[in-house]
Formats: structure tokens, sequence, C-alpha cells
């Protein structure tokens, strides 16, 4: 074929300007870079876990020969979770690394669970009282307690450990849920109040006025009024302490050893222990952060809600 | 802040009767005195005048718990209304003071003190002893060095997280799953982290990322053998657990910016790299110093990672503060020492705090 081709018959008579042309060139390319960025990241968050995951269920060759994709490279096999007792052959049988992993579990569990409502508990009152009322404790007022409530989150945890160590031993604490929990309190206290804080301010004092007007008390007006309206950012602030209470090592490493340990105490325990047999530790590891998994894709909003607080004013 | 003055200002006609502000005052003293009392014996036997069999200072928290209830009691008893309003904060306060106010006091007798747990001498005064021992503790002023390196890396990771941030505050779909994927590292455990990058991802033979590395022809992968790589790999395992963290304050203080401010950049003909330094970023100035001094503040508290990963090695390079400190107790039960090392960085992060925020004050005031 020479010559000029003929144009197909159903060509397009009207084009857009080269102008335009390059405008949606440019906007084409834009949104490829984002999504290229975004996917590289969701990659990045997400291959570790993928990786753990994959790796509980490898043999020995498998791992040597960085097998990735399940079924396509290598057949699962139930090594790493039968290790922990926790296959479906395993299920029935007696298992003392499975008791041992549920008790950490559990001790992990309570001990979180109980620290987070108890610091919700006492940081929504605080947080309460300090955005409604003024007080005057010596001569601390209103900004001074609140500025000390939040001073304590530079508070690092390695001040108090020591001494705490000293003291629990005085106190018969030490190894104990209890002592445990009332550190745990502490340190997630200062994100509660700064949460709640916020989220008290932005409800609009005309509410217990019109229910103490009805006549209810001031603590009638805060439980029956107040905090079905705050309940979103006491879920948050729930959610957050939880995460954060049930990640902690530290303070788990040097209070507890043996009743009271928690879940990554247990895990960093078997680092060294175990030396290549992935996939147990994989297992394990996998199985202590499996719970907060389901909390990240079940309630990301409030987790969301509660670190944006206090982040725009 | 809270502003000066009650906002829920309520007239409230009590009339307490003498008799109950008598019982009111009665019982706040008279359990005051019953914890004095307690804390006397208990005290008196520690110093073997008078054994009374206590076997713990058990009895003494009980007191002292019995106080505080009724101190709480008391000033409702007392004060009516107005007790009932201090009953909001005066548990928090009280909770707060005596787990940190008498551990701090506790613990600045024995950062002066000679005290091994594992030696039977118990704890014996010894003035600045420890004071001269850490001027002269290579160890710890590097850590206390590696600290710096490490707060300096907050700079690239806000910048990643900023960049995060714009991605996913444009239009996009999707958005929940890459929301989700993008928060999840900062759900995991830092040991379990710890164990799934430092020990498996990044094992020398076996592990992706080295074999990724291999592929891109780094002839023998090894991410803790160096000091800085050491550092490196470090920093970017924190990293990435917390780039969520800042990249979700980020995204808040990015929402919160009008629509109507960027589209009048466009209009007056910005295009997108002005409209970002001129408009966006200025606005998100307070945000951006926010979620900076907060990052700060948890990477000063660094621990986790580096004492399951590396154990402060090599030849401490790793090493921060807080595992320095926990090794000094862990392998030599050196009480007395690490809490003079506490508190003395206590008080280095007091200063730097209070430096950066009065800094963060008058450069970000006039903007906004």
């Amino acid at each position: 074929m020479t010559g000029t081709p003929m144009p197909p018959a159903n060509a397009q008579i009207f084009h857009d300007s080269p102008g335009d042309r390059a405008f949606q060139a440019r906007w084409w390319t834009g949104r490829a870079t984002v999504y290229a960025l975004l996917i590289l990241w969701a990659f990045i968050c997400l291959f570790p876990i993928y990786w753990t995951l994959t790796t509980s269920f490898k043999t020995a060759p498998d791992v040597m020969k960085g097998h990735m994709l399940p079924w396509v490279d290598f057949f699962p096999a139930w090594l790493g979770w039968r290790s922990l007792g926790l296959s479906p052959d395993t299920w029935g049988n007696e298992s003392t690394v499975r008791a041992e992993f549920l008790k950490r579990f559990s001790n992990s569990a309570i001990v979180s669970v109980t620290a987070s409502v108890l610091a919700v508990a006492l940081g929504s009152l605080a947080a309460y009282g300090l955005s409604r009322f003024s007080y005057k404790f010596a001569w601390m007022r209103n900004s001074d307690i609140s500025f000390f409530f939040l001073s304590q989150l530079i508070l690092p945890p390695v001040v108090l450990a020591l001494p705490m160590l000293v003291l629990y031993k005085e106190l018969a604490l030490l190894d104990t849920r209890i002592g445990l929990i009332l550190l745990y309190t502490l340190s997630v206290l200062p994100i509660v109040i700064w949460i709640m804080r916020d989220q008290f301010s932005s409800i609009p004092t005309e509410l217990e006025e019109a229910a103490l007007v009805d006549g209810l008390s001031i603590w009638g007006a805060f439980i029956t009024i107040i905090l079905p309206i705050a309940l979103p950012g006491m879920v948050a602030a729930f959610i957050l302490s939880l995460v954060l209470t049930w990640n902690e090592y530290f303070f788990a490493a040097l209070l507890t050893s043996t009743h009271a340990n928690t879940l990554p105490v247990m895990v960093a325990s078997q680092t060294g222990s175990q030396g290549i047999s992935w996939w147990s530790m994989a297992a394990l590891s996998w199985a202590a952060i499996l719970p907060l998994i389901v909390i990240g894709v079940v309630l990301e909003r409030y987790i969301i809600k509660g670190m944006a607080a206090g982040a725009v004013k | 802040m809270s502003s000066s003055g009650d906002l829920l200002h309520v007239v409230t006609n009590d009339s307490i009767s003498a008799g109950r502000k008598a019982f009111g005052r009665a019982i706040t003293w008279g359990s005051a005195v019953c914890m004095v009392i307690m804390a006397a014996c208990q005290l008196a036997q520690l110093l073997g005048w008078w054994d009374l069999g206590f076997e713990n200072w058990r009895p003494t928290l009980y007191a002292y718990v019995m106080w505080a209830v009724c101190l709480c009691w008391g000033q409702v008893l007392q004060y009516g209304e107005h007790g009932k309003r201090t009953l909001f904060v005066l548990p928090a306060a009280l909770f707060v003071i005596s787990l940190t106010v008498f551990p701090l006091l506790f613990g600045l007798i024995i950062a002066f003190s000679d005290w091994n747990l594992s030696s039977p001498d118990g704890r014996q005064f010894n003035g600045l002893d420890n004071v001269r021992q850490m001027w002269v503790d290579p160890f710890y002023w590097n850590a206390m060095l590696n600290m710096v390196w490490y707060v300096l890396a907050i700079l690239v990771e806000y910048a990643i997280a900023f960049g995060l941030a714009l991605a996913l505050n444009a239009e996009i779909r999707a958005r929940k799953f890459f929301r989700v994927a993008f928060l999840l590292p900062l759900m995991l455990s830092p040991v379990a982290v710890s164990w799934m990058i430092g020990k498996s991802m990044l094992e020398p033979r076996f592990g992706p990322i080295s074999r990724l590395g291999r592929a891109l022809g780094w002839d023998n992968p090894s991410f803790f053998e160096s000091p800085w790589i050491a550092k490196a790999t470090i920093m970017l395992m924190d990293a990435w657990t917390f780039i969520p963290f800042m990249m979700i304050m980020i995204l808040a203080g990015l929402q919160a910016i009008p629509k109507e401010l960027n589209e009048a950049a466009k209009v007056d003909g910005a295009n997108g790299w002005r409209a970002f330094w001129e408009v966006t970023f200025p606005m998100m100035l307070p945000v951006s110093i926010t979620a900076i001094l907060i990052r700060i503040i948890f990477k000063l508290k660094l621990a986790d990672i580096v004492i399951a990963v590396t154990s402060g090695g090599p030849g401490g390079a790793t090493d921060t503060v807080t595992s320095f400190i926990f090794r000094e107790y862990r392998d030599r039960s050196n009480v007395g020492y690490g809490t003079l090392l506490a508190m003395v960085y206590l008080v280095v992060i007091i200063l730097v705090m209070t430096l950066l925020m009065k800094l963060a004050d008058r450069y970000a005031r006039p903007r906004t």
C-alpha cells in the first residue's frame, strides 16, 4: 500500500485540540503515578503479613528455596500450626505448647481489655470534668491539670520501670496481672484524655443545661445525655488503648516471669530458642497479630477517628 | 485548651448539715491517720524495731486505697454539688499521682545508690558515684547519639507519610481498601514485626528481601553486620510500623482544608506544585508539627524492636537508651545505675521537648 491511507469509515471526525490532549495525557500519568504509589505501598504493608502466613504452612525445603505461592510453588502443610498444637489433627490431643499459648493469649486479652476499660472510664470522667468545670487544686488550674495529664505522654517507660520493679516486689505485685493492668492503664491514660477532651468539647453545653433544667443532676446528665453522644469517641479511645496495650512488651518483659506473661513476651522468648524452625515462629507470630488484624479491618473507622482527634482543632 | 471559668455554670442550693460535714472530714482524716499508722508499723518492722509479721507492703497499699476512696467520698459529703464535680477529675488525678509521682521520688533515691539486685548487700547510698560512672560510660553516650539519628529519621518518615496522605486524599477508587492496608502495620505488635521482618524476611540466606538484594546485584546481603546498615534497617522497620500514624494525622488535616482554597489557587493560575507549596503545605503546618512532636515522643520510647532483633549490636550501633538500660538491668541486675541513666534521660527528654514545643509555638503561631 502506498500513498495516504484512506481513513476508515467510522473514524472520529472531531478531535480534541492538541492542548487538551496534552492535558488529558498529563491527567492520565498523574492518575497512574498515584495508583502506582498506592499499590506499591499497599504491597509493602501487606507483604510481611502474607509472608508470615504462608511461612507458617511451609516445610523446611520450601523455606530454603524461597517458595512464595501456595499450591503453585509448594503444597501447604500444617507443620507450624501442629507445633503450636493448633492444627486440625492435633486439636483433640493434649498439647503443652497449646496450653502455654492459650494461657499467654488469655493473659494478654484480660490485661489489655481491663486496662483499656479502666483507662477509658477514668480518662472520660477527667476529660469531661476538665471540659466543663473550672477547678483549683492548690495552685493548679484547669490548664495546669490538663497539662499534667498530657505530660505523662512524654514520660518514657524506662524511667518508671525500675522503681516499679522494686516497688512491685515489696507489694507482691510482681508477675501479677493486676500490676500490669495498673501500669498499662497509666500508659494509655494521657491518650484517652486527649481524645475524649476533644470529643466532649465538641458537644454543646446547652444539652446539659436543658437536662439540668429538667431536674437531672450533673452526674445524671453526664450519664444519660452526654455519654451516649460521646460513645463513638469512647470506642475510638478504647480501640486505640487496646492496640497499644496488647502490643506492649517492655513492662511485660520486666515485670512478669511465669504467671502473667503476655503474648509479646512469649513471641520474643521463642525468637532466640527456636532458631531456624521458621514455620512454628511464623505460626506463633501470626496468631499473636491475628486479633489486631481483625480489629484493624473491622473497626478501621474508629481507629482513624481516634488518631485524627486533636490533629485538627 | 480549656477556658477558665465554668462552661457549665450551675447554681445549686446545697444545704449540708453540720453533722454531714463533720462526718466527711472525719472519714477523710481518719483514713489518712490509718494509713500513716499502717505505714509507720511497717517501717518499724523494716528497721527491725518491732516485728509484726508482715510479709510485704500490701497492708499499706490497702490502707492507701481506702484513704483514696474515703477522700473522694468525703469530698461529696463536705461540699455537696461542688464535691461531685471534683469527683470527675479526682480519681484520675489520684491514680496518676500515685503511679508516677511515688515511683519517681522513689526512683530518685534508687538513682543515687549502689543497688544490685543479685548482690546480698542490698541498697547502699553512694552519692554521685553513679553520675561519675555514667559520665565515662561510652555506651550510654553512644545510645544517646543513636537517639539523635533515630529522631532525625522522622523527617524522612514525615515526607513519605505526607506523600501517602496526599495520594489517599486524591480522587481514587477502593479508598477503604488502601486505608485499611496502610493502617495494618500500626496494629501489629513490634515484637512480632521484629520476627516477621527482622528475623525472617531479612535473614541473609533465605529471606525474601535478601533474595531481592542478591537479584539486584548485592553480593552478600547482610542487614545487621555493619553499623550504619544495621541502624538504617532498624529505622526502616520502625518507620514501617509508625508511618501510618503520621499518615492518618496528616490525612485528617488535609480533609479539613476547605476545597475552595485549592480552587481559588487554581483560578489564580497556580499549578499543582505551586499550589502545594503555597496553599496546602502552609495550611498543614500546625497539624504537621503536632504529628511530628507526637512521633518524636513515641520514637524516644523505641526499644522493643531493638531488644528483639539486634539487642543493641553490632557494637552498640543500634542501641537506644531504653534498650541499653533494659540490658543493664537484665544482664547485670544493676538497678541503681540503670535508674540513674533513666532519670538523666528523662531530664534530657523534658528539656528537648520543651525547647521543641517553644520553637514550634513560635514558628507555627503567626500563620494560623
